[in-house]
This record gives C-alpha cells, sequence and structure tokens, in this order.
C-alpha cells in the first residue's frame, strides 16, 4: 500500500469537508491511502501572475519544504485551485535556481527548499497510477443509468504547463466516472469559468456565469454536474439556488463533488451521503447497465 | 492636508511590460481573446481593445472596469496564436493600482453574513485579487 502526501488547503477542512472525507474513503479503497501533511498553510489561493512578485511564491515554497520533510517527492492536492497554484509555484521555483536561492535567503525558519517536489491532482493519480481498470473493479454500486457533468473549469486544465489534461476537450473527470458506471454527457462549457473569486463583490457575474454551465448541462440531459473545486462548487449551488424560480431547465440539477459519486460507487455506506448523493443514487441509478 | 492617493499614468506601456513581462507589440489585434472572453460583455472595453490601448499607450485604460472584471480564467491566455499573456497584462494594471493601496474591495464592504457564508477560497483570492 502506497501512502500519497496530501495538501488540503482552507476550504477542504470547512466547506468542502465532504470533498476531503469521500476522497479519503475513495483512495482508501484503491490502496493509495491519503496522509495530510502534519504542517501546511494556505497555498497562496492565486498564482501571482507579475514577473517581480515573488514573495506571494514562498507560501507554496513553504509546503514544499514540508512535503521535503516526509522524504516524499510529491504532493497531492483535492482542490483545483490549489493545485494550479502550487503546481505554478513548482514550474517556476523547481526551474530557476536564482529566485529559489531568493526565496530561500528569505525563509529564516525553514530549512532549504531543494527544487524538487512535483505536485499532483488526485484526478491524475486515478488516471495514472491507480487506471480506470482498477477503479472500474472496486465499484460494487455502478453508476449505471446516472447523467453525469464532468465540470472542470479554469484551473485543472489551464494553462498548456500544469493543465492535467486537453484544454478544450478534458476526459479525465468524466472517464473517472465512467469507469464506475456513470453516463457522462457531452456539454460545451466544461472548462469555462464559474465566475470564481467575483462571488464576492460583483456576484452577478459569477452568477450569470455558473447559470449557463448549469443550463448547458441540463439541457445536454445531465441530472447532476460533477466538480473538483470548492469555489466551482459554492458558485454553481448558489446559481442553482438563486436561478431556479426563473430557469425551469436547471430546477432539478444537483452539484456535487466528484469523489461523492466515486465514494458511492466504491461502497460507501449510505449513511455517510449527503441527502443530495443519495438522492441521486435512490431515484437515478439504474440496476442494469447500458440502454 | 489630506493626500489624495493616485496612480501616476505616465508611461502606462513600458510600466505594464516590465510589471507583466510581456510584450504588447506581439499582438496583431486577431480578437480571439475577446471572442472567447466569457467576461467581454461585461467589460467596458474588450480584451483586445485593452491591448491595443497599452500598444497606443493610451492612459485613460487605467480607468477601465476590464482589469477588475477579468478574473484570470485564462482562457484568452491558452488560445492567442502570438503567445501574449493577457491576463498578466490584466494583473500588471491591477497591480499598478494596488501598489498605491486604491484598493478595489474591503472587507468592511461585506455584511457579517456574507463574510460568514462565503468559503474562505473566496474571500482570500478576491482579496489577493482586489486589494494590497
Amino acid at each position: 500500500m502506497s501512502e500519497l502526501t496530501y495538501f488540503p488547503g482552507c476550504s477542504l477542512k470547512d466547506n468542502a469537508k465532504r470533498f476531503e472525507d469521500t476522497a479519503f474513503f475513495v483512495m482508501e479503497r484503491l490502496e493509495m491511502p491519503l496522509r495530510e501533511l502534519e504542517t501546511w498553510n494556505c497555498c497562496g489561493t492565486v498564482y501571482s501572475l507579475t514577473a517581480d512578485d515573488l514573495m506571494h511564491h514562498v507560501a507554496s515554497v513553504r509546503n514544499f519544504v514540508r512535503t521535503q520533510e516526509t522524504g516524499s517527492e510529491e504532493l497531492v492536492t483535492l482542490c483545483a485551485m490549489c493545485y494550479n497554484t502550487l503546481s505554478r509555484v513548482a514550474g517556476r521555483i523547481n526551474a530557476d535556481e536564482e529566485e529559489r536561492t531568493k526565496i530561500n535567503a528569505f525563509m529564516d525558519r525553514e530549512p532549504d527548499y531543494g527544487g524538487t517536489i512535483r505536485v499532483r491532482h488526485v484526478l491524475q493519480v486515478l488516471r495514472d497510477s491507480v487506471g480506470w481498470e482498477r477503479l472500474a473493479e472496486g465499484a460494487t454500486r455502478p453508476l449505471f443509468g446516472l447523467k453525469v457533468a464532468a465540470y472542470y473549469g479554469c484551473t485543472l486544465v489551464r494553462p498548456r504547463e500544469t493543465g492535467i489534461d486537453d484544454m478544450e476537450r478534458p476526459t479525465v473527470m468524466a472517464d473517472a466516472l465512467e469507469a464506475v458506471g456513470a453516463e457522462p454527457v457531452v456539454f460545451p462549457f466544461e472548462a469555462e469559468c464559474c465566475g470564481t473569486y467575483q462571488i464576492v463583490d460583483e456576484p452577478h457575474l459569477a452568477l450569470e456565469q455558473s447559470g449557463r454551465i448549469l443550463q448547458s448541462a441540463a439541457l445536454a440531459g445531465a441530472d447532476v454536474v460533477v466538480t473538483a473545486c470548492p469555489l466551482c462548487q459554492h458558485n454553481l449551488e448558489q446559481a442553482a439556488e438563486s436561478l431556479a424560480a426563473d430557469v425551469e431547465e436547471i430546477r432539478d440539477i444537483k452539484v456535487v463533488y466528484f469523489t461523492e459519486l466515486l465514494a458511492a460507487a466504491l461502497g460507501a455506506d449510505e449513511g455517510s451521503m449527503t441527502p443530495v448523493v443519495r438522492e441521486l443514487i435512490t431515484s437515478r441509478v439504474t440496476a442494469e447497465g447500458g440502454a | 492636508m489630506a493626500r489624495t492617493k493616485t496612480v501616476s499614468r505616465e508611461n502606462l506601456r513600458e510600466r505594464v511590460e516590465e510589471l507583466s513581462g510581456e510584450r504588447v507589440f506581439a499582438c496583431y489585434q486577431c480578437g480571439m481573446c475577446s471572442s472567447g472572453c466569457p467576461y467581454a460583455e461585461q467589460m467596458d472595453r474588450l480584451p483586445s481593445q485593452v491591448i491595443r490601448d497599452l500598444q497606443l499607450d493610451d492612459e485613460t485604460l487605467l480607468d477601465s472596469n476590464a482589469m477588475w472584471v477579468c478574473a484570470s480564467c485564462l482562457a484568452c491566455e491558452v488560445r492567442c496564436p502570438k503567445g501574449v499573456d493577457l491576463a498578466k497584462l490584466m494583473e500588471a494594471l491591477r497591480q499598478i493600482h494596488l501598489r498605491k493601496a486604491l484598493d478595489r474591495m474591503s472587507l468592511d464592504d461585506l455584511s457579517k453574513e456574507a463574510v460568514r457564508n462565503l468559503p474562505q477560497i473566496a474571500l482570500v483570492a478576491s482579496l489577493r485579487k482586489k486589494s494590497g
């Protein structure tokens, strides 16, 4: 059994706790359990885009130093935004010795960062280390009949250097759900922005974007939109709630984390599921696969 | 006498290029960024116009809402045939304000209830993008 060094980030301990809980269950079942870093701090949340702003990369680098101390060469994330920030910082700082030296000189409590940590998202682990066949074999409660819209958003697939899949036509999340019996639908907005942090002070921007995504998934026949990011999840839930009265198509659509469905397929106890997942399992999943 | 915070309007192109590491004259104004931008309709200048204004060193760009509406989703960055990272230009325009303490948002503007209901990931990201 090989353990994965896991970085949670802020939201996985709070509003996205069910994302973490179900991921722990899934990875345990697949014999690649997640072991949380003993000490960690915020990843930085967004990757700083100005050329001179090294300071904001220190948060990510501190987590790499903690990873180094565990003896692991890899840090695994669930949150798509943490994945993006950590992997972009690793890409920049691992490749630039001068910048690494500057950051090491600035950090006075930590040992130096050696520039060797790589960052992976759990979806990459499932695809590249577990494999769809093994995932399928573990599905004791296959999700036959459940129509899923795999929604990737921005940070898993862009920019090119750190994207975990094709930027315009990602399939990794749909493939994972298909492996456990669900039926992915094709819809155009799978990698369109959910509105992200605009929900804080320009909520109309985020709700409009998320509403568009929900509508397009619903028109494609999806029962549920599946996410890998606590902020996408929040915005889509908010849009579903606030637009349901006006937009008939989205009234019945659900939004859940991909790990919630994988956990259900891999035999999670019904008592551990949220009411939304339980309802999907009882009302949408059929006994037999295929048409 | 109270001092008013202002942003210097001189040499805008040069400063944005330095902050972003991008070269605005690489852009040939094809409009790919504007056509794919999910927020273009909310901007008072289209994404491609932002680059055009930089090429022309048009300082009125500093008053546009485009940099604040841009959410760094990178749809433009991955599709630009000339390899211009427009998200970095937008970040540079934001930073020109934020480094003069001209914040776009403050937690004080939000109700306690809003702060309680918003996930940390949203609050931290918003403050990182819109305050200095």
